[in-house]
Protein backbone atom coordinates (compact mmCIF):
# COMPACT_ATOMS: atom_id res chain seq x y z
CA UNK A 1 0.00 0.00 0.00
CA UNK A 2 1.70 3.30 -1.25
CA UNK A 3 1.37 5.98 1.40
CA UNK A 4 -1.06 8.09 -0.41
CA UNK A 5 -3.78 5.10 0.02
CA UNK A 6 -3.27 4.81 3.35
CA UNK A 7 -3.65 8.40 3.62
CA UNK A 8 -7.30 8.50 1.57
CA UNK A 9 -8.45 5.57 3.76
CA UNK A 10 -7.65 7.61 6.99
CA UNK A 11 -8.97 10.94 5.53
CA UNK A 12 -12.36 8.64 4.49
CA UNK A 13 -12.56 7.33 8.13
CA UNK A 14 -12.39 10.55 9.93
CA UNK A 15 -14.45 12.16 7.27
CA UNK A 16 -16.92 10.17 8.05
CA UNK A 17 -16.75 10.50 11.66
CA UNK A 18 -17.22 13.80 10.89
CA UNK A 19 -20.47 13.70 8.50
CA UNK A 20 -22.17 11.73 11.27
CA UNK A 21 -21.06 13.75 14.40
CA UNK A 22 -22.09 17.03 12.54
CA UNK A 23 -25.89 17.06 14.12
CA UNK A 24 -27.38 19.98 12.18
CA UNK A 25 -27.98 19.19 8.82
CA UNK A 26 -27.58 22.53 7.75
CA UNK A 27 -23.74 22.16 8.48
CA UNK A 28 -23.89 18.84 7.27
CA UNK A 29 -24.32 19.98 3.67
CA UNK A 30 -20.50 20.72 3.42
CA UNK A 31 -19.03 18.28 5.48
CA UNK A 32 -21.20 15.80 3.57
CA UNK A 33 -19.96 17.35 -0.16
CA UNK A 34 -16.70 17.02 1.41
CA UNK A 35 -16.55 13.86 2.13
CA UNK A 36 -17.76 13.00 -1.71
CA UNK A 37 -14.72 14.53 -2.45
CA UNK A 38 -12.64 12.55 0.12
CA UNK A 39 -14.26 9.60 -1.06
CA UNK A 40 -13.96 10.29 -5.00
CA UNK A 41 -10.42 10.71 -4.33
CA UNK A 42 -9.58 7.16 -2.74
CA UNK A 43 -11.33 5.42 -5.49
CA UNK A 44 -9.41 7.45 -7.74
CA UNK A 45 -5.81 6.06 -5.86
CA UNK A 46 -7.69 2.63 -6.22
CA UNK A 47 -7.58 2.67 -10.24
CA UNK A 48 -11.20 3.58 -10.08
CA UNK A 49 -11.81 6.38 -12.36
CA UNK A 50 -15.28 5.57 -13.38
CA UNK A 51 -16.53 5.02 -9.94
CA UNK A 52 -14.89 8.44 -8.54
CA UNK A 53 -16.19 10.28 -11.59
CA UNK A 54 -19.87 8.67 -10.55
CA UNK A 55 -19.08 9.52 -6.85
CA UNK A 56 -17.42 13.14 -7.80
CA UNK A 57 -21.41 14.30 -9.60
CA UNK A 58 -23.18 12.19 -7.47
CA UNK A 59 -21.30 12.27 -3.89
CA UNK A 60 -20.31 15.94 -4.09
CA UNK A 61 -22.84 17.51 -5.92
CA UNK A 62 -25.69 16.19 -6.40
CA UNK A 63 -26.38 14.59 -2.91
CA UNK A 64 -25.85 17.59 -1.23
CA UNK A 65 -27.65 19.79 -3.34
CA UNK A 66 -31.13 17.30 -2.11
CA UNK A 67 -30.39 17.72 1.16
CA UNK A 68 -30.24 21.71 0.88
CA UNK A 69 -33.22 21.52 -0.58
CA UNK A 70 -34.87 18.93 1.55
CA UNK A 71 -33.68 21.32 4.55
CA UNK A 72 -35.33 24.32 3.04
CA UNK A 73 -38.78 22.35 2.94
CA UNK A 74 -38.33 21.65 6.41
CA UNK A 75 -37.61 25.04 7.69
CA UNK A 76 -40.22 26.41 5.93
CA UNK A 77 -43.30 26.58 8.10
CA UNK A 78 -41.00 27.15 11.52
CA UNK A 79 -40.63 30.61 9.71
CA UNK A 80 -44.53 31.43 9.50
CA UNK B 1 -1.50 -2.84 7.46
CA UNK B 2 -3.08 -5.87 4.86
CA UNK B 3 -6.68 -5.39 6.57
CA UNK B 4 -6.83 -1.57 7.50
CA UNK B 5 -8.93 -0.71 4.45
CA UNK B 6 -11.62 -3.34 5.32
CA UNK B 7 -11.34 -1.90 8.72
CA UNK B 8 -12.14 1.54 7.58
CA UNK B 9 -14.82 0.03 5.70
CA UNK B 10 -16.60 -1.57 9.22
CA UNK B 11 -15.40 1.87 11.09
CA UNK B 12 -17.55 3.14 8.24
CA UNK B 13 -20.44 1.22 8.69
CA UNK B 14 -20.46 1.36 12.69
CA UNK B 15 -20.16 4.96 12.83
CA UNK B 16 -23.21 5.47 10.25
CA UNK B 17 -25.28 3.23 12.29
CA UNK B 18 -24.34 5.10 15.54
CA UNK B 19 -25.05 8.05 13.61
CA UNK B 20 -28.97 6.63 13.08
CA UNK B 21 -29.37 5.13 16.92
CA UNK B 22 -28.57 8.45 18.26
CA UNK B 23 -29.91 11.05 15.66
CA UNK B 24 -32.59 13.72 16.47
CA UNK B 25 -33.49 14.55 12.52
CA UNK B 26 -34.65 12.19 10.02
CA UNK B 27 -32.60 14.13 7.43
CA UNK B 28 -29.62 13.17 9.83
CA UNK B 29 -30.24 9.57 9.92
CA UNK B 30 -31.32 9.84 6.11
CA UNK B 31 -27.44 11.39 5.80
CA UNK B 32 -25.70 8.69 8.42
CA UNK B 33 -27.19 5.45 6.01
CA UNK B 34 -25.59 6.96 2.94
CA UNK B 35 -22.35 7.08 5.00
CA UNK B 36 -22.99 3.14 6.14
CA UNK B 37 -23.44 3.19 2.26
CA UNK B 38 -20.69 3.92 1.37
CA UNK B 39 -18.63 1.32 3.58
CA UNK B 40 -19.89 -1.64 0.99
CA UNK B 41 -18.29 0.53 -1.79
CA UNK B 42 -14.81 0.94 0.32
CA UNK B 43 -15.24 -2.72 0.91
CA UNK B 44 -15.75 -3.82 -2.56
CA UNK B 45 -12.92 -1.84 -4.42
CA UNK B 46 -10.36 -2.89 -1.75
CA UNK B 47 -11.50 -6.22 -2.31
CA UNK B 48 -11.37 -5.84 -5.81
CA UNK B 49 -7.64 -3.74 -5.68
CA UNK B 50 -4.12 -5.42 -6.57
CA UNK B 51 -1.36 -3.82 -5.86
CA UNK B 52 0.84 -2.30 -8.83
CA UNK B 53 -1.84 -2.81 -11.44
CA UNK B 54 -3.56 -0.38 -13.98
CA UNK B 55 -6.83 0.66 -14.03
CA UNK B 56 -9.63 -1.87 -15.98
CA UNK B 57 -9.52 0.66 -18.87
CA UNK B 58 -6.96 -0.72 -21.93
CA UNK B 59 -7.35 2.47 -23.99
CA UNK B 60 -3.51 3.16 -23.85
CA UNK B 61 -2.18 -0.50 -22.75
CA UNK B 62 -2.37 -3.21 -24.51
CA UNK B 63 -4.72 -5.93 -23.33
CA UNK B 64 -3.64 -8.27 -21.05
CA UNK B 65 -1.11 -6.11 -18.87
CA UNK B 66 -2.03 -6.79 -15.01
CA UNK B 67 -5.24 -4.66 -13.92
CA UNK B 68 -7.73 -4.25 -11.04
CA UNK B 69 -10.87 -6.25 -10.84
CA UNK B 70 -13.84 -4.29 -13.24
CA UNK B 71 -16.93 -6.41 -11.87
CA UNK B 72 -16.70 -4.61 -8.47
CA UNK B 73 -16.16 -0.98 -10.52
CA UNK B 74 -19.55 -1.92 -12.43
CA UNK B 75 -21.26 -3.05 -8.92
CA UNK B 76 -20.14 0.35 -7.15
CA UNK B 77 -20.13 2.88 -10.25
CA UNK B 78 -24.09 1.88 -10.49
CA UNK B 79 -24.87 1.68 -6.97
CA UNK B 80 -23.98 5.37 -6.40
CA UNK B 81 -25.79 6.51 -8.70
CA UNK B 82 -29.10 4.37 -8.11
CA UNK B 83 -28.63 4.99 -4.66
CA UNK B 84 -28.77 9.08 -4.45
CA UNK B 85 -31.95 8.42 -6.28
CA UNK B 86 -33.01 6.13 -3.75
CA UNK B 87 -31.75 8.87 -0.92
CA UNK B 88 -33.89 11.61 -2.52
CA UNK B 89 -36.78 9.03 -2.79
CA UNK B 90 -35.87 8.80 1.19
CA UNK B 91 -35.31 12.95 1.80
CA UNK B 92 -39.04 13.11 0.01
CA UNK B 93 -40.63 10.69 2.51
CA UNK B 94 -38.81 13.03 5.31
CA UNK B 95 -40.20 16.19 3.76
CA UNK B 96 -43.52 14.45 3.76
CA UNK B 97 -43.31 13.42 7.70
CA UNK B 98 -42.57 17.21 8.33
CA UNK B 99 -45.35 18.30 6.54
CA UNK B 100 -48.28 15.96 8.25
CA UNK B 101 -46.28 16.51 11.49
CA UNK B 102 -44.77 19.75 11.39
CA UNK B 103 -41.72 17.63 13.24
CA UNK B 104 -38.31 15.63 12.25
CA UNK B 105 -37.13 14.06 15.44
CA UNK B 106 -38.12 10.51 15.22
CA UNK B 107 -38.26 10.75 19.22
CA UNK B 108 -41.00 12.64 19.41
CA UNK B 109 -42.81 10.99 16.28
CA UNK B 110 -45.28 8.78 17.88
CA UNK B 111 -47.54 6.77 15.71
CA UNK B 112 -50.69 7.70 13.23
CA UNK B 113 -53.47 7.48 15.42
CA UNK B 114 -55.91 8.69 12.81
CA UNK C 1 -37.11 3.08 25.01
CA UNK C 2 -34.99 6.14 26.77
CA UNK C 3 -32.08 7.81 24.38
CA UNK C 4 -29.64 6.58 27.07
CA UNK C 5 -30.56 3.13 27.39
CA UNK C 6 -31.00 3.07 23.86
CA UNK C 7 -27.46 4.33 23.38
CA UNK C 8 -25.91 1.46 25.76
CA UNK C 9 -28.03 -1.15 24.02
CA UNK C 10 -26.39 -0.04 20.82
CA UNK C 11 -23.04 0.17 22.26
CA UNK C 12 -23.20 -3.26 23.33
CA UNK C 13 -24.33 -4.93 20.36
CA UNK C 14 -22.03 -3.02 18.57
CA UNK C 15 -19.16 -4.48 20.14
CA UNK C 16 -20.47 -7.93 18.80
CA UNK C 17 -20.79 -7.15 15.62
CA UNK C 18 -17.67 -5.42 15.49
CA UNK C 19 -16.42 -8.43 16.29
CA UNK C 20 -18.06 -10.50 13.63
CA UNK C 21 -16.97 -8.10 11.11
CA UNK C 22 -13.27 -8.32 12.52
CA UNK C 23 -13.45 -12.37 12.18
CA UNK C 24 -14.72 -11.89 8.54
CA UNK C 25 -12.19 -9.39 7.50
CA UNK C 26 -9.31 -11.35 8.70
CA UNK C 27 -10.22 -14.28 6.25
CA UNK C 28 -10.47 -12.17 3.03
CA UNK C 29 -7.27 -11.75 0.87
CA UNK C 30 -4.87 -9.41 2.06
CA UNK C 31 -5.45 -5.41 0.47
CA UNK C 32 -4.08 -5.75 -3.22
CA UNK C 33 -3.68 -9.08 -3.32
CA UNK C 34 -7.21 -9.41 -5.79
CA UNK C 35 -7.62 -13.97 -5.98
CA UNK C 36 -10.73 -14.04 -8.36
CA UNK C 37 -10.52 -15.23 -11.72
CA UNK C 38 -13.77 -13.57 -12.86
CA UNK C 39 -11.85 -10.26 -13.59
CA UNK C 40 -9.17 -11.06 -14.96
CA UNK C 41 -11.02 -13.16 -17.65
CA UNK C 42 -12.97 -10.14 -18.18
CA UNK C 43 -9.42 -7.93 -18.02
CA UNK C 44 -8.07 -10.24 -20.57
CA UNK C 45 -10.91 -11.68 -23.43
CA UNK C 46 -13.37 -8.25 -23.11
CA UNK C 47 -11.20 -6.13 -25.68
CA UNK C 48 -11.50 -8.77 -28.03
CA UNK C 49 -14.41 -9.93 -27.59
CA UNK C 50 -16.74 -6.75 -27.75
CA UNK C 51 -14.44 -4.06 -29.22
CA UNK C 52 -14.24 -1.80 -25.89
CA UNK C 53 -11.33 -0.67 -24.27
CA UNK C 54 -13.20 0.02 -20.96
CA UNK C 55 -13.70 -3.20 -19.73
CA UNK C 56 -16.09 -1.50 -16.68
CA UNK C 57 -18.51 -0.24 -19.08
CA UNK C 58 -18.84 -3.86 -20.98
CA UNK C 59 -19.52 -5.39 -17.66
CA UNK C 60 -22.25 -2.91 -16.72
CA UNK C 61 -23.81 -2.80 -20.38
CA UNK C 62 -22.97 -6.91 -22.09
CA UNK C 63 -22.15 -9.06 -19.68
CA UNK C 64 -24.53 -8.21 -16.73
CA UNK C 65 -26.87 -6.09 -18.65
CA UNK C 66 -29.84 -7.46 -16.98
CA UNK C 67 -28.49 -6.96 -13.78
CA UNK C 68 -28.35 -3.27 -14.56
CA UNK C 69 -31.99 -3.91 -16.08
CA UNK C 70 -32.70 -4.20 -12.67
CA UNK C 71 -30.46 -1.37 -11.38
CA UNK C 72 -32.25 0.75 -13.92
CA UNK C 73 -35.68 -0.16 -13.03
CA UNK C 74 -34.56 1.17 -9.17
CA UNK C 75 -33.79 4.36 -10.61
CA UNK C 76 -36.89 4.86 -12.27
CA UNK C 77 -39.42 3.50 -9.66
CA UNK C 78 -37.70 5.69 -7.08
CA UNK C 79 -37.58 9.08 -9.50
CA UNK C 80 -41.75 8.19 -9.91
CA UNK C 81 -41.64 7.64 -6.50
CA UNK C 82 -40.69 11.33 -5.56
CA UNK C 83 -42.60 12.62 -8.48
CA UNK C 84 -45.87 11.46 -6.86
CA UNK C 85 -45.21 11.66 -2.81
CA UNK C 86 -44.29 15.68 -3.56
CA UNK C 87 -47.15 15.93 -6.16
CA UNK C 88 -49.97 14.46 -3.77
CA UNK C 89 -49.13 16.98 -1.19
CA UNK C 90 -49.38 20.12 -3.72
CA UNK C 91 -52.65 18.80 -4.38
CA UNK C 92 -53.87 19.08 -0.93
CA UNK C 93 -55.87 22.49 -0.44
CA UNK C 94 -54.43 22.98 3.42
CA UNK C 95 -51.47 22.31 3.01
CA UNK C 96 -50.47 24.20 0.21
CA UNK C 97 -48.81 27.41 0.39
CA UNK C 98 -50.05 30.99 1.25
CA UNK C 99 -50.13 32.63 -2.46
CA UNK C 100 -48.30 35.68 -1.21
CA UNK C 101 -46.27 36.96 -3.83
CA UNK C 102 -43.05 35.56 -3.98
CA UNK C 103 -39.95 37.70 -3.37
CA UNK C 104 -36.90 36.51 -5.51
CA UNK C 105 -33.64 37.17 -3.47
CA UNK C 106 -30.89 38.87 -5.91
CA UNK C 107 -28.51 36.36 -6.75
CA UNK C 108 -24.63 37.63 -6.75
CA UNK C 109 -22.92 38.75 -9.60
CA UNK C 110 -19.99 36.10 -8.93
CA UNK C 111 -23.14 33.44 -8.59
CA UNK C 112 -24.66 34.55 -12.01
CA UNK C 113 -21.58 35.16 -14.13
CA UNK C 114 -19.88 31.28 -12.43
CA UNK C 115 -22.93 29.56 -12.86
CA UNK C 116 -23.80 31.00 -16.69
CA UNK C 117 -19.46 30.48 -17.62
CA UNK C 118 -20.13 27.12 -16.54
CA UNK C 119 -23.20 25.56 -18.55
CA UNK C 120 -21.97 24.77 -21.57
CA UNK C 121 -18.79 23.85 -20.89
CA UNK C 122 -20.15 21.39 -17.91
CA UNK C 123 -23.12 20.10 -20.46
CA UNK C 124 -20.43 19.41 -22.83
CA UNK C 125 -18.57 17.30 -20.38
CA UNK C 126 -21.28 15.30 -19.76
CA UNK C 127 -22.09 14.73 -23.32
CA UNK C 128 -18.60 13.67 -23.81
CA UNK C 129 -18.92 11.02 -21.04
CA UNK C 130 -22.04 9.36 -21.89
CA UNK C 131 -20.93 9.22 -25.13
CA UNK C 132 -17.44 7.79 -24.51
CA UNK C 133 -18.39 5.38 -22.60
CA UNK C 134 -16.81 2.55 -24.05
CA UNK C 135 -13.37 3.91 -24.72
CA UNK C 136 -12.83 5.89 -21.82
CA UNK C 137 -13.79 6.24 -17.78
CA UNK C 138 -16.99 7.45 -17.57
CA UNK C 139 -20.75 6.28 -18.95
CA UNK C 140 -24.37 7.07 -19.03
CA UNK C 141 -24.53 6.66 -15.36
CA UNK C 142 -21.94 9.27 -14.75
CA UNK C 143 -22.80 11.95 -17.91
CA UNK C 144 -26.54 11.35 -16.79
CA UNK C 145 -25.87 12.63 -13.57
CA UNK C 146 -23.32 15.70 -14.44
CA UNK C 147 -26.30 16.43 -17.09
CA UNK C 148 -29.15 16.44 -14.81
CA UNK C 149 -27.42 18.39 -12.46
CA UNK C 150 -26.19 21.21 -14.99
CA UNK C 151 -29.78 22.78 -15.44
CA UNK C 152 -29.32 23.45 -11.66
CA UNK C 153 -26.32 26.61 -12.46
CA UNK C 154 -29.62 27.89 -14.00
CA UNK C 155 -31.48 28.16 -11.03
CA UNK C 156 -28.50 29.23 -9.06
CA UNK C 157 -27.40 31.77 -11.69
CA UNK C 158 -30.79 33.49 -12.73
CA UNK C 159 -34.64 32.69 -11.21
CA UNK C 160 -36.76 30.05 -10.46
CA UNK C 161 -38.93 31.04 -13.74
CA UNK C 162 -35.79 30.78 -16.06
CA UNK C 163 -34.93 27.44 -14.39
CA UNK C 164 -38.35 26.12 -15.61
CA UNK C 165 -38.44 27.11 -18.82
CA UNK C 166 -34.75 25.82 -20.00
CA UNK C 167 -36.02 22.77 -18.21
CA UNK C 168 -39.34 21.77 -18.91
CA UNK C 169 -40.84 19.18 -16.89
CA UNK C 170 -42.09 17.36 -20.03
CA UNK C 171 -39.61 16.80 -21.33
CA UNK C 172 -37.64 15.22 -18.56
CA UNK C 173 -40.09 12.69 -17.59
CA UNK C 174 -40.34 12.01 -21.43
CA UNK C 175 -36.00 11.39 -21.46
CA UNK C 176 -36.70 9.24 -18.16
CA UNK C 177 -39.42 7.09 -19.71
CA UNK C 178 -37.54 7.20 -22.72
CA UNK C 179 -34.18 6.16 -21.70
CA UNK C 180 -36.20 3.32 -19.62
CA UNK C 181 -38.32 2.07 -22.46
CA UNK C 182 -35.48 1.91 -24.68
CA UNK C 183 -33.40 -0.19 -22.99
CA UNK C 184 -35.78 -3.13 -23.02
CA UNK C 185 -36.46 -2.34 -26.56
CA UNK C 186 -33.13 -2.89 -27.17
CA UNK C 187 -33.44 -6.14 -25.81
CA UNK C 188 -36.05 -7.16 -27.27
CA UNK C 189 -34.75 -6.29 -30.45
CA UNK C 190 -32.29 -8.78 -29.95
CA UNK C 191 -34.84 -11.24 -29.12
CA UNK C 192 -35.93 -10.28 -33.00
CA UNK C 193 -32.67 -10.61 -35.00
CA UNK C 194 -32.81 -13.90 -33.51
CA UNK C 195 -30.31 -13.64 -29.93
CA UNK C 196 -31.54 -13.63 -26.97
CA UNK C 197 -32.79 -10.87 -24.84
CA UNK C 198 -30.13 -8.09 -24.75
CA UNK C 199 -27.77 -10.13 -26.35
CA UNK C 200 -24.66 -7.99 -28.13
CA UNK C 201 -26.20 -8.85 -32.03
CA UNK C 202 -25.19 -5.58 -34.09
CA UNK C 203 -21.78 -5.51 -35.63
CA UNK C 204 -18.90 -4.22 -33.06
CA UNK C 205 -17.05 -2.58 -35.42
CA UNK C 206 -13.68 -1.13 -35.11
CA UNK C 207 -12.19 -1.15 -31.59
CA UNK C 208 -11.38 2.51 -30.49
CA UNK C 209 -14.03 4.37 -32.77
CA UNK C 210 -16.81 6.06 -31.41
CA UNK C 211 -19.32 4.10 -33.62
CA UNK C 212 -18.14 0.33 -32.17
CA UNK C 213 -19.10 -2.18 -29.36
CA UNK C 214 -22.41 -2.70 -30.60
CA UNK C 215 -25.28 -2.79 -28.33
CA UNK C 216 -23.08 -1.55 -25.53
CA UNK C 217 -23.30 2.06 -27.13
CA UNK C 218 -26.88 1.95 -27.44
CA UNK C 219 -27.86 0.38 -23.73
CA UNK C 220 -25.23 3.16 -22.79
CA UNK C 221 -26.59 6.10 -24.51
CA UNK C 222 -30.21 4.90 -23.13
CA UNK C 223 -29.53 5.03 -20.02
CA UNK C 224 -27.68 8.30 -20.01
CA UNK C 225 -31.13 9.63 -21.44
CA UNK C 226 -33.35 8.23 -18.23
CA UNK C 227 -30.87 9.26 -15.54
CA UNK C 228 -30.83 12.79 -17.04
CA UNK C 229 -34.26 12.97 -16.90
CA UNK C 230 -34.47 11.43 -13.41
CA UNK C 231 -32.07 14.26 -12.13
CA UNK C 232 -33.67 16.87 -13.55
CA UNK C 233 -36.95 15.16 -12.21
CA UNK C 234 -35.49 14.94 -8.71
CA UNK C 235 -33.78 18.51 -8.85
CA UNK C 236 -37.45 20.05 -10.59
CA UNK C 237 -39.48 18.74 -7.63
CA UNK C 238 -37.69 19.22 -4.84
CA UNK C 239 -37.03 22.92 -6.16
CA UNK C 240 -40.76 23.58 -6.23
CA UNK C 241 -41.50 23.16 -2.78
CA UNK C 242 -39.00 25.56 -1.51
CA UNK C 243 -40.36 29.24 -1.46
CA UNK C 244 -38.25 31.60 -3.04
CA UNK C 245 -38.66 33.98 -0.17
CA UNK C 246 -36.65 32.10 2.33
CA UNK C 247 -33.27 34.15 3.28
CA UNK C 248 -30.13 32.72 2.94
CA UNK C 249 -29.34 32.50 6.62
Amino acid sequence: MIWFQLLMFLLVAAGGTGTVLTRDPKKQVIVLSFYGMLLSILFLALQAPDVALSELAVGAVALPLMLLVAIANVRKKLHK
Amino acid sequence: MRLLPYIVAAWLLLTGLYGIVTSRNLLHVIVCLSIVQSSTYVLLLSVGYRTGAIAPIFAEHPPGTPAVDPVVHALVLTDIVVGATVTALLFALAVQVFKRRGEVDPARLRPLRE
Amino acid sequence: MSPRFRKWLFLVSTLGLALLLFWAVVALPGFGNYPGPYGDLLNSVAVYERHVTNIVTAVNFDYRVLDTLGEEFILFAAATGVMLLLREQRAAPHYRLPASPRAVFARSDAARWMGLGFIGALMAFGIYIVLHAHLTPGGGFQGGAILGSTSLLVYLASKESVYRRVTPKFLAELAECAGAGGYVVIGIGALLAGGAFLQNVLPLGQTGNLASSGTIWLINFSIGVEVTGAFSILFLEFIKEVPEREDSA
